[in-house]
This record gives C-alpha cells, structure tokens and sequence, in this order.
C-alpha cells in the first residue's frame, strides 16, 4: 500500500488539487483537449490569453519547428474578454477546474479593466498577467522589460480585482530578480516564469524569415534549463510562489522546476505532442514523494542544495 | 478523438515517393468518416518533434490506412517503420466530408496525396461518379484501382503529359462541366490551395456545391494552438476565423476567403 500524498498546493490564494497546470496558449480555452484527458485531474486550467476586444492574430504561417522546439507567433488571437466568460468558461465551471485567465492589453487601463471583468466571475480563480508576449507590436514585451512598468502595470490590475493576480514575466531581461521584486511589491500574489524567448527563423532558399511575424517565441525543451534559472534565481528574490514553466515534457523536468523552488508548474508545448503529459507529471510526482519520503508535495519545493565552494 | 498507440500491419510502396501504411487502431478507426485526419507523432524524430497529419484513406475492420508521400525529415522516417512497431496517432480529426446530397452526382477532384481522402469517400459513399486527377507525373498518380473497382469513372491528366491528357485538373473540370450539363454535380476535393481555389471558383461559376478539403500547417490538430487559421464567410455575409484543425479541413467553395 502506497501511503497518500497530499498533492495540494496553494498559489497565491489558488487551491490547487496537485500543482500541474497547462501553460497559457498551448491548451486553448480547455475543452479542445477534453476527449483526449480527463481535464479536471488537473491543478488548473490556464487558458489563451484575452484582451478587452476580440483579437485577430498575426497571418501564416504562426510556427516553425526548430530542433528543441518551435517557434511561434500566434500573436495572441483571441474572442475578447466578455466573449470568453459567455462562450467558453461554461463548460469550464461544469468541469469544476480552477481557471487562470491570461490576459494582455495595450494599455494599463486595458489590463486593469479585463481584470475587472473577470472578477466575480464562476469558476475563475486566478488572472495571469501576460506582460512577456513577443509576439505583438503593442504592449506585450513592451511592458515587460521595463521593471517601472511591471511594477506600475502590476499596481493597476491589483487595483482592480480581487482575484489572485500572477504576473507572467519575460525571459529576455538582464537581472530577472529586479522584476520578479518590482511585481511582488506591486502587489502580485504569485508569478508566473517564463514565457517563449524571442526568436526568428530564416528559410534559406528564399531568404526569408518563415514567420509572418517575422520574429516569435522560443518554446519547448531547448528553452528548459534557461528557464531553471531564471526560476531558481526568481524563487531567491521574492517569497511569493512561483509558476514555473518552459520545456516541461516529463517528470524530470517539472521536477526541476519545483526543486529550484516554484510551488506549481504548467505543461506547455509538450500538450500538443503528447496530450497526457500533464497527467504524467503528476503522477511522476507522486512517485518521486515517494521515493523521496516526502508526505506532500509542497515539501519538494526549493529543495536545492547548491554547496559554497570554500 | 482519442489518443492511440497504433500497431503497424502493414507498409507497402506504391510508388518512388508514395508509401501506404495499415494500422491497426480500431478506437481510431471505428470513428473515422472521409475527410478526417489522423496526426501522427512520427517515431525518431526528437521529442520535441511536431505531429503530422494525414488523411484517412481507410477505415475498416479496426484498421486504418493512410498513404503518404516522403517530402521532409518526419515523412522520410515513416518508411522504417515495421510491423509490429507502435506509432502514436490523434484521431480521427476535423470534420470530414458530408454526405454526398441525395439528387446530385458526386464529382471527386484530387491532386497528389489528395487522392486518398476521396478513395475513402467513393467507398462510402455507395454511390458512383466520376473522379478527376491531376498531377505533375505519372508517377504522383495513385489509388486509382480504387476508383475503378468501385465502379467509378477515372480521368486523368499530367502537367507533363506522362499519362492522360497534358494539363491541369481545372481543364478537365471544364470539360467535364461542359459536356454534362444535364445533372447536378457535387464537388469533393483535396489537393494543392492553388487547385482548390480553383476548384472553388468554377463551382461558384457554375452554381455548383464543392466541398474542399484543405492543408495548413498544424500545431495541435485539435483546435487549441491557433497555428491554422482560415479566413471564412457565414451564410449572411458575415465573416469569421475558423481552425482548419477542428472547423475543417473540409469547406464549402462560398465560404473560403482567399
Ligand atoms: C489535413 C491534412 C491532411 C494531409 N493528408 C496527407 C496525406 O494523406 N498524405 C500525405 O502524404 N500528406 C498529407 N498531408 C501533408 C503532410 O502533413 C505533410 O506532408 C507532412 O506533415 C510533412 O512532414 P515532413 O516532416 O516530412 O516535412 P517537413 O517539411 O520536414 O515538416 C516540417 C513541418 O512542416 C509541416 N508540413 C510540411 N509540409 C506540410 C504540408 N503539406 N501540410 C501540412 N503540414 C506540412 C510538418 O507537419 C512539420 O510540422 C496532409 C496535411 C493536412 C493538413
Ligand atoms: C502556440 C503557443 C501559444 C502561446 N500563447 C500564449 C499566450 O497567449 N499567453 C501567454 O502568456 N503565453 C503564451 N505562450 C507561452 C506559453 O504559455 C509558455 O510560457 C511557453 O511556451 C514556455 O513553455 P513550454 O516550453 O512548455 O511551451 C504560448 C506558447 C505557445 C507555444
Ligand atoms: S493546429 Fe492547432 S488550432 Fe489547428
């Protein structure tokens, strides 16, 4: 008889039955993917992100398969946010599954209102501030390499809503510590880390870039041990919990993430190659309490031994 | 829609670049309708490899077959396969074909790999028409057996004049339309956009339905990413951006936007 492992985990005024969500964009607003797993085994659903109008995306071609990954730049499609709570959180509140709204905007007054929509809304448990987004002109990664504007943008959603606020912060800056403070300070109950790195690919025959966009974000597990750091070094900063994401395709690599000190991770590119990831990594989770002699989960969190050298 | 490991039965060549793969994957199968897909995580390529998507060319028996055509790192990897080997396969995908319409004559248009779907679908459909094909060589021609088992009439035509008329499969849409003025067609196509949006206009032309299957890049297959947007038009004019993946890949011609 294996004994239970308490798998629950709490991010940041979220109760989470195990600490697996999907990572935003690569799980669409979570009923796509109900045939193919048993969505409400998992810790949240974290959907596509959302502005305040409906959202055209960038033109095709979106992605790009590169060794390690893919590149994309979907460019943030979306219905709009008073669209997503009537059409697609239903059968969400049926399903009974935390979920975490990403949502992005162009302006402070923009993330400030989505957020305030969202509030009070069934089923919604938490918004994931997108301020890392590559992949469009306005807003986006404009926000999110400027710790003045985080932390000023992170102010304006806490002043709007009462949800647990998570923002998503970029990869690409200098000292992610800097942001990683200026968010908590502003009033973030959580972050979220990391999004895609900014990437470009060229077709050599025509000598074009393959994305419309001409440029998108890395993802997938080329960006896994990057994301390690700037998690591990994130987790030293604040005392807030962490989501961690960025090359999650097993156990191993949640793992990782959890032991570098996040509370939670979220399964990203690997949903759309292997469906049932998320539900390995839970289970591969479970059993490595086990092995370990942990009780719950929680317990693996910055467990890092990182040895002084003399 | 199910996640499945597929067990291989079968592989055979049926030409220089084409391949025909039988599965056996009967959670798949016993769902399939023509016109669906199947995405396939091909066996080593990294981990991080996307899935391909392939046509359904049948589905019997919990069986299913696609026939592929090598032309990239995945593709070329497929022909090791042996049997026995487990492959990985979402499906079936999208939409499919409808049901070919009680007073019209089903009229099959393919080029390529775009061949496949429209076997799948004569054999369904109990019913006989006439199925047109393009290709570059004689040498992209395929199923056609299929076809004229089934009672089918076949015409063919070659950009290089290797086999058929020289030419391409509008051509022989024309004239096909021009000689049976006294029934009511209705298209099915799957090929090259280039083919289909010709198709599409001719049908439109004519005041004929045509059902066209089109090829996106994909990410998911399942709706989820956004990789594969199309452009569309609803009834009333209004228009709307759909996902080749889960919305398709059939279309009608009237509401594709070019
Ligand atoms: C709905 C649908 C049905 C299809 N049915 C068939 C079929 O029955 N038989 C067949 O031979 N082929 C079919 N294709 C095309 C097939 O998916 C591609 O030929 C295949 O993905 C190429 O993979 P690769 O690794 O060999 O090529 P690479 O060029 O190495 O692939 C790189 C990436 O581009 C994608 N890609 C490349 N070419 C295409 C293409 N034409 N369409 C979509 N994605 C592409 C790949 O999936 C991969 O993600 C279909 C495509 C779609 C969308
Ligand atoms: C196709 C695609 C779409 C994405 N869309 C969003 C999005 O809308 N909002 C967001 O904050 N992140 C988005 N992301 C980033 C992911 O949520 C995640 O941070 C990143 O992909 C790293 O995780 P992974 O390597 O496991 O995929 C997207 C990623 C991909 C691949
Ligand atoms: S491939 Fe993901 S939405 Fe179509």
């Amino acid at each position: 008889m294996v004994k239970q492992i308490d798998m629950s985990v709490n991010v940041g005024g979220i109760a989470m039955q195990n600490p697996v969500t999907v990572a935003s964009g690569t799980f669409g607003y979570g009923m796509e993917y109900s045939q193919l797993i048993d969505i409400r085994h998992l810790g949240a659903v974290t959907v596509k992100g959302v502005r305040l109008q409906p959202w055209p995306g960038n033109k095709l071609p979106r992605h790009a398969e590169v060794p390690g990954g893919l590149v994309n730049a979907i460019g943030l499609q979306g219905p709009g946010v008073d669209r997503f709570i009537t059409d697609y959180m239903p059968p969400l509140q049926e399903a009974g599954v935390p979920v975490i709204v990403n949502i992005w905007g162009t302006s402070e007054e923009e993330y400030a209102e989505v957020a305030a929509r969202l509030d009070g809304v069934s089923g919604v448990a938490g918004v994931e501030i997108n301020v890392s987004c590559p992949n469009v002109k306005e807003g986006g990664n404009a926000f999110g390499t400027d710790p003045l504007l985080v932390s000023s943008l992170v102010r304006a959603v806490r002043r709007s809503t009462k949800l647990p606020i998570i923002p998503k912060l970029a990869p690409n800056v200098p000292a992610i510590a800097v942001f990683a403070r200026a968010a908590a300070e502003a009033g973030a109950d959580a972050l979220s880390l990391i999004n895609t790195i900014p990437a470009m690919v060229i077709d050599v025959e025509t000598r074009r870039p393959v994305l419309s966009n001409i440029v998108g974000g890395l993802s997938g597990p080329a960006i896994h041990p990057v994301a390690v750091k700037l998690v591990w070094e994130a987790a030293q900063a604040v005392r807030i919990p962490i989501i961690a994401m960025g090359g999650i395709t097993g156990p191993q690599q949640a793992l990782e993430f959890m032991i570098a000190g996040a509370t939670a991770v979220a399964v990203g590119t690997a949903n759309f190659i292997d469906p049932t990831t998320a539900l390995r990594v839970i289970e591969g989770i479970a059993n490595y309490c086990v092995r370990h002699g942990y009780s719950a989960a929680r317990e693996i969190s910055g467990t890092v031994i990182v040895e002084k050298s003399k | 829609m199910v996640v499945y490991d597929a067990i291989v039965k079968r592989q055979s060549q049926l030409t220089a670049q084409y391949y025909q793969l039988i599965l056996e994957a009967p959670a798949v199968a016993e769902q399939a309708r023509p016109g669906q897909f199947v995405h396939v995580k091909v066996n080593g390529l990294d981990d991080a490899a996307l899935r391909r998507p392939f046509s359904i060319y049948n589905a019997a028996d919990g069986m299913l077959a696609i026939v592929y055509k090598t032309v990239g790192r995945g593709t070329a990897l497929l022909p090791l396969l042996r049997v026995g080997d487990v492959l990985s396969v979402i499906g079936p995908l999208g939409n499919g074909f409808p049901e070919v319409s009680a007073d019209c004559v089903p009229l099959a248009i393919g080029g390529g790999y775009g061949v496949a779907p429209l076997s799948f679908l004569a054999r369904k459909s109990g019913r006989r028409g006439t199925l047109l094909v393009g290709a570059r060589t004689e040498n992209d021609l395929l199923c056609l057996d299929d076809f004229e088992e089934l009672g089918w009439d076949v015409m063919v035509t070659t950009q290089d004049g290797s086999q058929g008329a020289q030419g391409v499969v509008t051509d022989l849409l024309d004239g096909w339309l021009a000689k049976h003025k006294d029934v009511v067609p209705e298209v099915f196509a799957c090929g090259p956009s280039g083919m289909l949006q010709a198709v599409g206009e001719r049908a439109l032309g004519a005041g004929i339905k045509a059902w066209l299957s089109l090829d996106r890049r994909m990410i998911c297959g399942v709706g989820a990413c956004l990789a594969c947007v199309q452009q569309l038009r609803r009834p009333d004019g209004s228009e709307w951006t759909g996902r080749v993946c889960h919305d398709g890949p059939v279309f009608e011609a009237r509401e594709v936007i070019w």
